[in-house]
């Protein structure tokens, strides 16, 4: 069932890592990619995954999330090896056969790539995990306001996308519903050529067309009712506050990133 | 012979996550071929959950249904449609379904996945129009530019026009007003009249079930409480009412002449017998 999809995967929680500011998130998870960036040797990278590690122990999310995220781009990544593997050919020979040549400087770029593609995957997923969309959005909206300098119209965009994440699961509900009513009548959307199931799809698609347009005519009233106007002279009820726990997590995070940066220049390995 | 048959029937939402909830839990229940039975319970004690499971719609965690005295097997996925023609099932605010250009091609939608031919589709899109009050001009009309009762009607008629065994409405009357109400309810009537087939009826409404059924099912919190004939259920007043539930109005009213000591000693609960009964005693009392 479409209801089992979990969508912006959002794992509550009240960790220290969930109650960072979000800003401070984004700009911690930016700084991890510098990071995994500015890593070219393995030692570098395992200073990365060490550190991605401890981050993860200490928001407490289980570990079988973590394997929930690498999932979905595990084709990626075995597409990454295997070009790595064949298309390198820096180092000794390893296997020579056919038209294909391995050779140690491409198994050891492979591997690299490999660790260095999931650690961004796992790291990353931290920050959706953690924070909730609307939380996001929000932090999103702050780090863009600066741009309202050059018309941009950066509340608007964000209350969009504040809006659409809302209302996911609402129209997965609806979406839900509707089919089931549709089976109901006897409509079948399990068996028959693409075509034929591509046409099955019309009385769900419809309704549920119908039924977006009536909820985005009722909210715009709804907000209309409560004077909504756009940004101008909004406050929130939830301020965003920087504390002694964001600055100690910048540092903790600014460190390894100095350590790769000395391991990288140090070249012993 | 039971028309509707669950033997153990659980159900259980988000297995294995942490929002499982035991929606339905060891559900045995028959129910009789030509009854009219209200369903009644409180939001979230599992009765939309337990008759989606009627026409295999919703694949039961234990236990099995039979509809018509024949299994419903899940093992076999292209015999589930026929259940759906077997018990057609109308969802809450059912006219959020309608999607073709003309009421008539939405009422025929379901008879034409019986795969039952033109001159027969015809029949019972006529046949159903007429008993939901749908004139003939309003069938080329489009479904989205009716009123809400009407399309709320309009929807229905598409489940009945499978002319299904057992027809089960899910609260048929939400949202809509006294009048519209009471127009749905008599069409359920008529329908239950004319074609004596099962039909079940949720509603949160203790009126309009008291009015209408013959047997009422009462579900809590995923059990089955009860399921008996309407005047036993709301004898047992002071149950219903600890599980959040309550007896029609009139029913109350007679409960309370009692304790103060009026010789009632029957059961109340339409007003229509109400009036009848406080006449008697008023002529006895002459």
């Amino acid at each position: 069932m479409i209801k089992d999809i979990t969508i912006g995967q959002y794992f509550p929680g009240n960790s220290i890592v969930h109650r960072l500011d979000s800003r401070i998130k984004l700009l911690l998870t930016v700084m991890f990619i510098v990071m995994l960036f500015m890593a070219n040797t393995f030692l570098g990278l395992l200073v990365g995954v060490l550190f991605i590690g401890f981050a993860y122990m200490m928001s407490k999310i289980p570990l079988k999330m973590i394997l929930k995220s690498v999932k979905p781009i595990a084709p990626l990544i075995i597409l990454t090896a295997i070009l790595n593997l064949f298309f390198i050919t820096t180092g000794d020979v390893l296997v020579d056969w056919w038209i294909f040549k391995i050779t140690t400087g491409g198994v050891k770029t492979a591997v690299f790539m490999v660790v260095r593609i999931i650690a961004l995957i796992v790291g990353t997923s931290l920050l959706t995990y953690t924070t909730s969309p609307i939380e996001l959005t929000d932090a999103i909206e702050r780090v863009l306001s600066p741009l309202k300098k050059i018309k941009l119209p950066v509340h608007e965009v964000a209350m969009m996308m504040t809006i659409a994440l809302r209302f996911i699961p609402t129209l997965i509900e609806e979406t839900d519903k509707i089919t089931m009513a549709q089976k109901a009548r006897g409509a079948d959307m399990e068996s028959g050529s693409i075509l034929k199931r591509a046409k099955a799809l019309v009385p769900v698609l419809i309704p549920l067309f119908v039924s977006a347009f009536r909820r985005a005519e009722e909210l715009a009233m709804a907000m209309e009712c409560r004077c909504y106007h756009g940004g101008d002279g909004r406050t929130r009820l939830k301020q965003l506050h920087m504390t002694m726990k964001d600055l100690n997590a910048v540092i903790v995070t600014a460190i390894p990133i100095v350590l790769i940066v000395i391991i990288d220049k140090v070249n012993i390995f | 012979m039971a028309i509707i048959e669950t033997q153990n029937l659980t159900y259980v939402y988000g297995e294995g996550t942490p929002f499982e909830k035991v929606a339905v839990d060891d559900v045995s229940i028959k129910i009789d071929e030509g009854e009219l039975v209200g369903v009644i319970g409180h939001t979230g004690s599992g009765k939309s959950t337990l008759i989606q499971h009627f026409n295999a719609l919703l694949k039961p965690t234990s236990g099995s249904v039979f509809v018509d005295g024949e299994k419903i097997n899940w093992e076999d996925k292209k015999t589930l449609r026929a259940f759906r023609f077997k018990v057609g099932l109308v969802f809450q605010y059912p006219e959020y379904q309608l999607f073709e250009d003309t009421v008539y091609k939405d009422i025929s939608f379901g008879p034409k996945n019986m795969g039952l031919d033109e001159k027969e589709v015809d029949r019972r899109v006529r046949d159903t129009a007429r008993l939901v009050g749908i004139d003939d001009n309003m069938l080329e009309k489009s479904p989205f530019d009716l009123s809400g009762g009407q399309k709320r009607r309009v929807a229905i008629a598409g489940v009945m026009a499978m002319e299904p065994k057992v027809l089960i409405l899910d609260e048929p009357t939400a949202g809509l007003d006294p009048k519209g109400r009471e127009t749905i309810l008599s069409m359920i009537r008529e329908y239950h009249k004319e074609k004596k087939n099962t039909v079940m009826l949720v509603s949160h409404s203790m009126e309009d079930v008291a009015k209408n059924a013959t047997k009422i099912l009462v579900m809590n919190k995923g059990k089955l409480f009860c399921y008996d004939d309407t005047r036993t259920v709301f004898s047992r007043a002071e149950e219903l009412k600890a599980m959040g539930l309550s007896v029609p109005q009139i029913t109350d009213v007679f409960n309370q002449l009692k304790k103060r000591g009026i010789d009632i000693n029957e059961d109340v609960y339409t007003v229509d017998y109400g009036v009848k009964l406080v006449k008697r005693l008023m002529e006895m009392k002459k």
